[in-house]
C-alpha cells in the first residue's frame, strides 16, 4: 500500500489549474492552426487568425475571462491510501489555484439564491477507482458559454443511427454562435441519463482528432464533423467552414428500451491537463 | 477597410454602422452581465437613477478575470449576450445606443434597437487575453459584491469589434452564414 499526502494532492490540482487556464494543449493549437489553412473564408481566417494570436500570448493571463467551473478527474490505483479528506484536499488544490493564478470566480452556492462562493470551490469531482499505485489527476475548467448549448436526449432504440445523427446536428445548430465556435463536439451515446451526459464530458478530454476505438464510430466522428462544418456557420457564427474542430464520441452498453445520446459542447479554447502521481 | 469610432456613441454614429463591419472602439464603455443587469432594471422599475451616464452608452458584456498587480484587467472576452435580452430593451430605451457580447439575441431586443437606432456588436468569444490588451484603466462603479460581475468604468483603446446587428435590423449571423454558403456550400 502506498501512502500518498492529501497535500500532495491539493498542490498538484492548484498547479494543474493554474497551467490549465492559461496554456492551451498543443493538440488544440495544432487542430486550430490546420483549420485556419484549410479556410477558404476571409472573415473567418481573420477570426482564427486572432484566436491564434490570443493563445500565443505569453504571460499569466487566463486564455479566456471565463475561466469555468473546475472538473476534476481522478483516477486512484486501489494499491494508494490517500491522508487525509481527498474531496477537501481536491477544493482546497481549486481555491489555492484560482486565487494564485488571479483565475475568475465563477461559482454560486445555490443554482437560485445564486451568492458566489469567491473561491471557485466546489469542484465538479469524478473519482474513480483503478487498478494500480498511481494515482492520474485531470483538471479541465468548463466554461458555461458553451456548456449552456449542451443537450441530452432520450431517444428511443427506434430512432438508431439517423436520430443520434440528427439529435447531435440540431444541437449544433441551435447553439449556432452562441457557444464561441469553433467547438469541439463531445458525444455520449448509451449507458444511463447519468453515464451519458458524463461521456459527452469525458469525450471532451481525449486527445483532438483522436478516434473511437470501432471503426463504425470512427467513421461517425468524422462524418459528422464534415456535417458539422457544412452548416457553415463559421468561427464566432459569422460564417465559415471552420464551425467544429472535432467530434469525439464515447459509447456505453444500454438497457433493451433506450437510446440515450448527449452533446457536450466546448468552446475553442479546449483546456484540460492532466498529471501522474 | 476599419471604421474606428468613440464610446459614448452618437445617434448618427450608430445608425451609420451597418452588420458585418469591423470597427475598432475607443473610449468609455461600462460592463455589465446577468446580475448587474437584474440590479439596472430593479432601479428603473423603482423609478430611481442609474450608477452611469446611460445616454449613448455602450454596456460590455464581460466579467473579467482578476487583475494581477500593476495590470489594469486580466482576461476580459464577451459573454453569450442572450441572458441580457430579458434586460436588454428598457436600457435601450432609456438610451443605450452599443452593446458589446457574442451570440444570439432575441427579436425583440432587435425590435427595441430599430426602435432606438442602437447596435449591436461582437468581440471575439475565447479571446480574453487578446481584448484585455485594449482596456487602458478599469475602475468599479458599483455592486462590488458582485465580485466579476461588478458593474465598472473601463477606458479601451482600438478594441476591435464586428457589428453583428445593425439599427435596421440587418444580422450577420444570418447574412454572413447565407453568403458563405452561397459561394461554399453544397449545390
Amino acid at each position: 500500500m502506498r501512502i500518498l499526502p492529501a497535500q500532495t494532492i491539493t498542490e498538484t490540482v492548484a498547479r494543474l489549474c493554474i497551467t490549465a487556464n492559461t496554456r492551451l494543449p498543443q493538440d488544440v493549437k495544432d487542430t486550430i492552426a490546420a483549420a485556419r489553412r484549410a479556410e477558404p473564408w476571409p472573415v473567418a481566417q481573420d477570426i482564427l487568425d486572432k484566436i491564434m494570436e490570443n493563445y500565443s500570448i505569453d504571460g499569466d493571463i487566463p486564455i479566456c475571462q471565463d475561466t469555468g467551473m473546475a472538473c476534476v478527474f481522478l483516477e486512484v490505483g486501489q494499491q494508494v491510501c490517500i491522508d487525509g479528506d481527498l474531496t477537501r484536499a481536491v477544493d482546497e488544490g481549486v481555491r489555492r489555484g484560482y486565487a494564485e493564478g488571479y483565475l475568475r470566480k465563477s461559482v454560486v452556492a445555490d443554482p437560485l439564491d445564486r451568492v458566489n462562493t469567491g473561491d471557485n470551490t466546489p469542484a465538479m469531482l469524478y473519482t474513480t477507482l483503478v487498478p494500480g499505485d498511481r494515482v492520474k489527476i485531470t483538471v479541465a475548467p468548463k466554461g458555461f458559454g458553451s456548456e449552456n448549448m449542451s443537450r441530452i436526449a432520450m431517444l428511443k432504440p427506434s430512432d438508431g443511427l439517423e436520430g443520434v445523427k440528427a439529435f447531435i446536428l440540431d444541437t449544433v445548430e441551435q447553439a449556432g454562435p452562441n457557444p464561441c465556435p469553433p467547438i469541439v463536439v463531445g458525444v455520449g451515446i448509451g449507458g444511463t441519463f447519468d453515464k451519458c451526459a458524463l461521456l459527452a464530458k469525458q469525450a471532451l478530454l481525449r486527445e483532438m482528432g483522436s478516434h473511437h476505438p470501432k471503426p463504425f464510430y470512427a467513421a461517425l466522428e468524422e462524418e459528422l464533423l464534415e456535417k458539422i462544418n457544412a452548416l457553415g456557420i463559421g468561427p464566432q457564427g459569422f460564417g465559415g467552414r471552420t464551425t467544429a474542430l472535432a467530434v469525439h464520441i464515447e459509447t456505453l452498453p444500454t438497457h433493451i428500451a433506450g437510446l440515450p445520446c448527449a452533446v457536450n459542447i466546448n468552446c475553442h479554447v479546449a483546456r484540460h491537463v492532466s498529471e501522474v502521481l | 477597410m476599419a471604421n474606428y469610432i468613440t464610446a459614448p456613441l452618437t445617434p448618427e454614429v450608430a445608425r451609420t454602422l451597418r452588420a458585418g463591419e469591423s470597427v475598432y472602439l475607443s473610449g468609455t464603455v461600462y460592463t455589465a452581465r446577468d446580475a448587474a443587469h437584474k440590479r439596472l432594471c430593479a432601479l428603473v422599475a423603482e423609478g430611481k437613477p442609474l450608477p452611469f451616464p446611460v445616454e449613448g452608452s455602450v454596456i460590455y458584456y464581460v466579467g473579467p478575470s482578476p487583475a494581477r498587480p500593476g495590470q489594469p484587467i486580466g482576461a476580459a472576452g464577451p459573454t453569450t449576450s442572450y441572458r441580457m435580452d430579458a434586460y436588454a430593451p428598457t436600457l435601450l430605451r432609456l438610451g443605450e445606443l452599443g452593446m458589446i457580447g457574442k451570440g444570439k439575441r432575441s427579436d425583440e431586443v432587435i425590435q427595441a434597437m430599430r426602435e432606438t437606432g442602437a447596435v449591436y456588436f461582437g468581440a471575439i468569444g475565447g479571446a480574453g487575453a487578446l481584448l484585455a490588451r485594449c482596456v487602458k484603466s478599469a475602475r468599479l462603479v458599483c455592486y462590488e459584491d458582485l465580485g466579476a460581475e461588478a458593474i465598472r468604468v473601463l477606458e479601451v483603446e482600438n478594441l476591435p469589434l464586428t457589428v453583428v446587428i445593425d439599427s435596421q435590423g440587418n444580422n450577420l449571423y444570418e447574412t454572413g452564414r447565407a453568403d458563405y454558403l452561397r459561394q461554399y456550400g453544397e449545390a
